[in-house]
């Protein structure tokens, strides 16, 4: 059955009704993520897109609010129309999954999704500043604010972004926003190995240039040579000198080319959105690790894992991985390699069947598994909110 | 002062104190338990001291270890906890209670590890603020947030506190900048969440335990990002006529698409405390100050300052006025930084933390200024005016008592119109004790609930900082 409220009070009394049934319900924005996480037995289903519109926005002072179901597009649309962004350039899931419709702004919220800036301007749930939520009690619960300096309570934004959806139905979100750089560039060094190239990016992100993103694509990720990039977004007369600095900061690795406009974009939403695993029958994995880790876990995988491919962003803490979807994915090679390196894997795209049998996410301590089995039940009680979505039994 | 209440001490404790020293004393080394009353005494406050307690005992642990022994042993025992970092906390959030153990981190102060390749440094709780980014100074490198404490304060109180500090515009708070921490629970059990990367597994306990106030357990160790300095950094003084046009500029400048690195705003009873005290420098015929800090190679400074001053120009500004050196940089900062200090030289003062939605500035400092004037007392105000977190210092003497429950109803006041204009009731400093019997009025029974809900699953019978955070009346049973 699917629920379509078009207010919060319809949206609370769905919940209450499907609480007292005690059935299992699924959530969705614009169904373009429906792959994240483990697979559902989901009876019923509500959606946030009857709840749509900007409810607040104020661009002096880098802020916006929505409705969870309000369109990501007409989000980005209003804040590019005053010259701004959301700050974390959240990746879109749909050329990986191979799915379509218009993703919200609630999802952004409930799956921290970032995108190639998290490494620099933080994660989505660095910006996200405040909520409204449907708990498992019916009740309407709100955490933050509007205003970015706020540590009145306890932080329940945090702890509901990226819990997707197990803890409750987000009706609104509030969002810190930036300006818009004047200029846009990227450097690309090129066929640099793995090892050579995360030291240049740390190299970059250790000086006093700011690199906004920075990425590896090995041979053969979109290219037959490896590529080593690097963004730059500032005023027009610092990326002149910023760029001039980093080239020359950096002329061991040979010397870059400076892309910008349509193909530096193009490019970084490549990366976003993993797009060089669109269309494949491959699993495909996320992990995240201390940067200088990346090329030495790819290595260990690589050993053990026949036909892995992968590609870094976040300077080398984020490896997009994919590997055969038969077996367990890779999943237990890939966990071994990260143990003794620290860091943790997310298996992103895989067959229902494969995602059944292997954690998703990183399994947790004992202590740890107990405490996110106690959070879940602090907000629903009945387990009603994407149960089994993170972990088994939660 | 007196107004605020503390739970009744628990008699039963109190009779077996005897025993639980004895217990505590048999986990720890000799000289980590403090039982004796003149050494007791320094713990029973904190900044915030017009209130005080004394408390059972305080222990000072050297390792994780002994920390997960004295939490184990005090959740079996029953007796409550009141984590303790350098105890600067301006909210009352390490005031202990007479039936309640201190424990307290400062002794675990050493720097675990440096890792420039992965632009992170492992700490431990005790380590102060400063000392943080001292340690990677030399190498261009610093630790982002800089509370007005920064020399004093550690980074286990900043974790509990979740706390900013002037330069968070750009660079954050510390929930954006701690990537990892050990964390003892109360049955002693010790997890390990997050790392050197970035976005820990599962929920973000990370984001719940920074701004938890002690409640949820002890941290005991940090990884924290550390950042490559710009080339260099400027601050620059902008005097107007009144903070009507000051609150103007701050817009216009966000509003060019240009975030500074700082923007902190003084009325003229402020800088006129703070310039007796720093000599900085700061103009003294203008009804509001701006000190705006750009960072970057000096063209590009140069650069952004042109367009800062531009639109400050549009905005009426008198003096503006550039630091032309390291020495002069330090003392316009100075100055800043010590306005806490340097009003406690002149008058016993308490200091609010609300924060504003920034376009309210101009008619909540009227309102401010109303409040106050009703009180029939004074105010200085400095504030980071980009981001709105205000800091009213109301000055009176708190040896008038009448007075003295003035101030703390004239603060009530100012943060109830700070929640009523769209903001919140504590930017940076913590609810603490301090605005515990406020926070009904920002937020509902069901968000409160929520929130103990979730407090409830790491201590369910109140023994962590019982009573801070939430009003003693109308808490979810155990």
């Amino acid at each position: 059955m699917l629920h379509i409220p078009t207010t919060e009070a319809q949206a609370c009394a769905v919940v209450a009704s499907i609480v007292e049934a005690r059935v299992p319900l699924a959530i969705r924005g614009g169904g373009t993520r429906s792959g994240l996480g483990r697979p559902d037995n989901a009876v019923s289903t509500i959606s946030s897109t009857g709840l749509t519109g900007i409810t607040l926005y104020e661009p002096s002072e880098m802020v916006i609010g929505a409705r969870a179901g309000t369109p990501l597009k007409l989000i980005e649309e209003t804040l590019a129309n005053r010259g701004q962004m959301l700050p974390f350039e959240p990746m879109d899931h749909r050329a990986l999954f191979g799915t379509e419709g218009e993703p919200t702004i609630g999802t952004i919220a409930a799956g921290n999704i970032s995108g190639p800036r998290r490494i620099n301007a933080g994660a989505a749930r660095d910006s996200l500043i405040g909520i409204k939520l449907i708990n498992g009690r019916g009740e309407l619960v709100k955490s933050g604010g509007r205003v970015m300096k706020n540590v009145t309570g306890l932080d329940l934004v945090k702890l509901v972004s990226g819990s997707f959806g197990t803890l409750g139905f987000l009706t609104e979100v509030t969002f810190r926003v930036l300006p818009r750089p004047e200029r846009v560039v990227t450097l690309i060094w090129e066929d640099l190995a793995d090892e050579a190239a995360v030291a240049l990016l740390s190299g970059a992100l250790g000086s006093p240039f700011e690199p906004m993103a920075a990425a590896h694509l090995p041979a053969g990720i979109g290219a037959e040579q490896a590529r080593t990039l690097l963004r730059l977004e500032n005023f027009s007369a610092s990326i002149s000198y910023r760029a001039a600095e980093l080239a020359r900061l950096l002329k061991g690795y040979g010397r870059p080319e400076l892309i910008e406009g349509r193909a530096s974009d193009a490019l970084w939403r490549e990366v976003r959105d993993a797009a060089f695993f669109a269309g494949t029958q491959e699993a495909v994995w996320r992990l995240s690790l201390a940067p200088g880790n990346g090329p030495k876990a790819t290595a260990a995988i690589a050993r053990t894992v026949p036909d892995a491919r992968w590609f870094y962003d976040w300077g080398g803490g984020l490896v997009w991985l994919a590997v055969p979807a038969d077996g367990d994915a890779g999943a237990a090679a890939i966990r071994a390699a990260l143990k003794p390196l620290g860091g943790h894997a997310t298996l992103v795209r895989a067959p229902d069947a494969v995602r059944a049998a292997v954690p998703v996410f990183e399994p947790l301590s004992e202590p740890l598994m107990r405490v996110t089995a106690g959070i879940k039940k602090s907000f629903d009680p009945e387990g009603v909110f994407e149960p089994g979505r993170m972990y088994a039994g939660v | 002062m007196s107004a605020i209440a503390f739970p009744a001490p628990d008699a039963g404790i109190l009779a077996r104190r005897d025993s639980i020293l004895a217990g505590l004393s048999r986990l720890v080394a000799p000289d980590a338990l403090i039982t004796s009353e003149d050494e007791r005494r320094p713990y029973e406050t904190d900044a915030l001291t017009a209130y005080r307690r004394m408390p059972l005992a305080v222990v000072l642990p050297s390792t994780t270890q002994e920390v997960a022994a004295v939490l184990r042993y005090c959740s079996e025992q029953g007796v409550p906890v009141v984590p303790r970092g350098a105890g600067t906390s301006l909210a009352g959030g390490a005031i202990p209670q007479e039936d309640a153990v201190v424990i307290g981190v400062s002794k675990m102060n050493r720097i675990l590890e440096i890792d420039y390749a992965n632009r992170v440094t492992k700490v431990q709780a005790g380590v102060t603020n400063l000392a943080v980014s001292g340690a990677v100074s030399a190498d261009g490198f610093f630790y982002a947030p800089d509370p007005s404490s920064q020399l004093a304060c550690s980074i286990g109180g900043n974790i509990g506190m979740n706390s900013g500090g002037a330069h968070c515009l750009k660079y954050g708070v510390t929930t954006n900048n701690v990537l990892g921490v050990t964390l003892v629970m109360l049955d002693g059990s010790i997890v390990e969440i997050g790392g050197s990367h970035l976005d820990s597994p599962g929920y973000d306990l990370l984001g719940l335990i920074n701004g938890s106030e002690g409640q949820l357990g002890i941290v005991t160790e940090a990884t924290v990002r550390i950042l490559r300095q710009a080339e260099g950094a400027r601050p620059v003084l902008f005097g107007f006529p009144t903070s009507v046009e000051a609150g103007a500029a701050v817009a216009a400048i966000i509003g060019a698409g240009i975030i500074p690195v700082a923007m902190e705003f003084m009325d003229k009873p402020a800088i006129e405390i703070c310039e007796a005290f720093a000599k900085a420098g700061y103009p003294m015929d203008c009804g509001a100050l701006l000190i705006i800090e750009v960072e970057g190679s000096d063209a590009e400074m140069d650069a952004q300052l042109a367009r800062i001053v531009a639109i400050a120009r549009e905005h009426g500004v008198g003096t503006v006025k550039e630091s032309k050196s390291a020495m002069e940089t330090a003392a316009i900062w100075k100055g800043r930084k010590s306005a806490f200090g340097a009003t406690g030289r002149i008058a016993d003062y308490i200091c609010m933390d609300g924060t504003i939605p920034t376009g309210q500035l101009p008619f909540v400092l009227e309102r401010m200024d109303e409040i106050i004037k009703g009180y029939g007392l004074r105010v200085a105000n400095v504030f980071h005016a980009g981001d709105g977190n205000l800091h009213p210092l109301i000055l009176y003497n708190c040896n008038d008592p009448v007075e003295a429950q003035k101030a703390e109803d004239a603060g009530n006041d100012i943060l109830k119109l700070c929640v009523e204009v769209g903001g919140c009731l504590t930017g940076e400093h913590g609810v603490g004790i301090e605005k515990r019997d406020l926070m009904t009025v920002q937020f509902n029974e069901a968000d409160l609930h929520q929130q103990q809900r979730v407090r409830a699953v790491f201590d369910p019978r109140w023994l962590m900082n019982p009573a801070k955070v939430f009003p003693l009346e109308g808490r979810i049973a155990a």
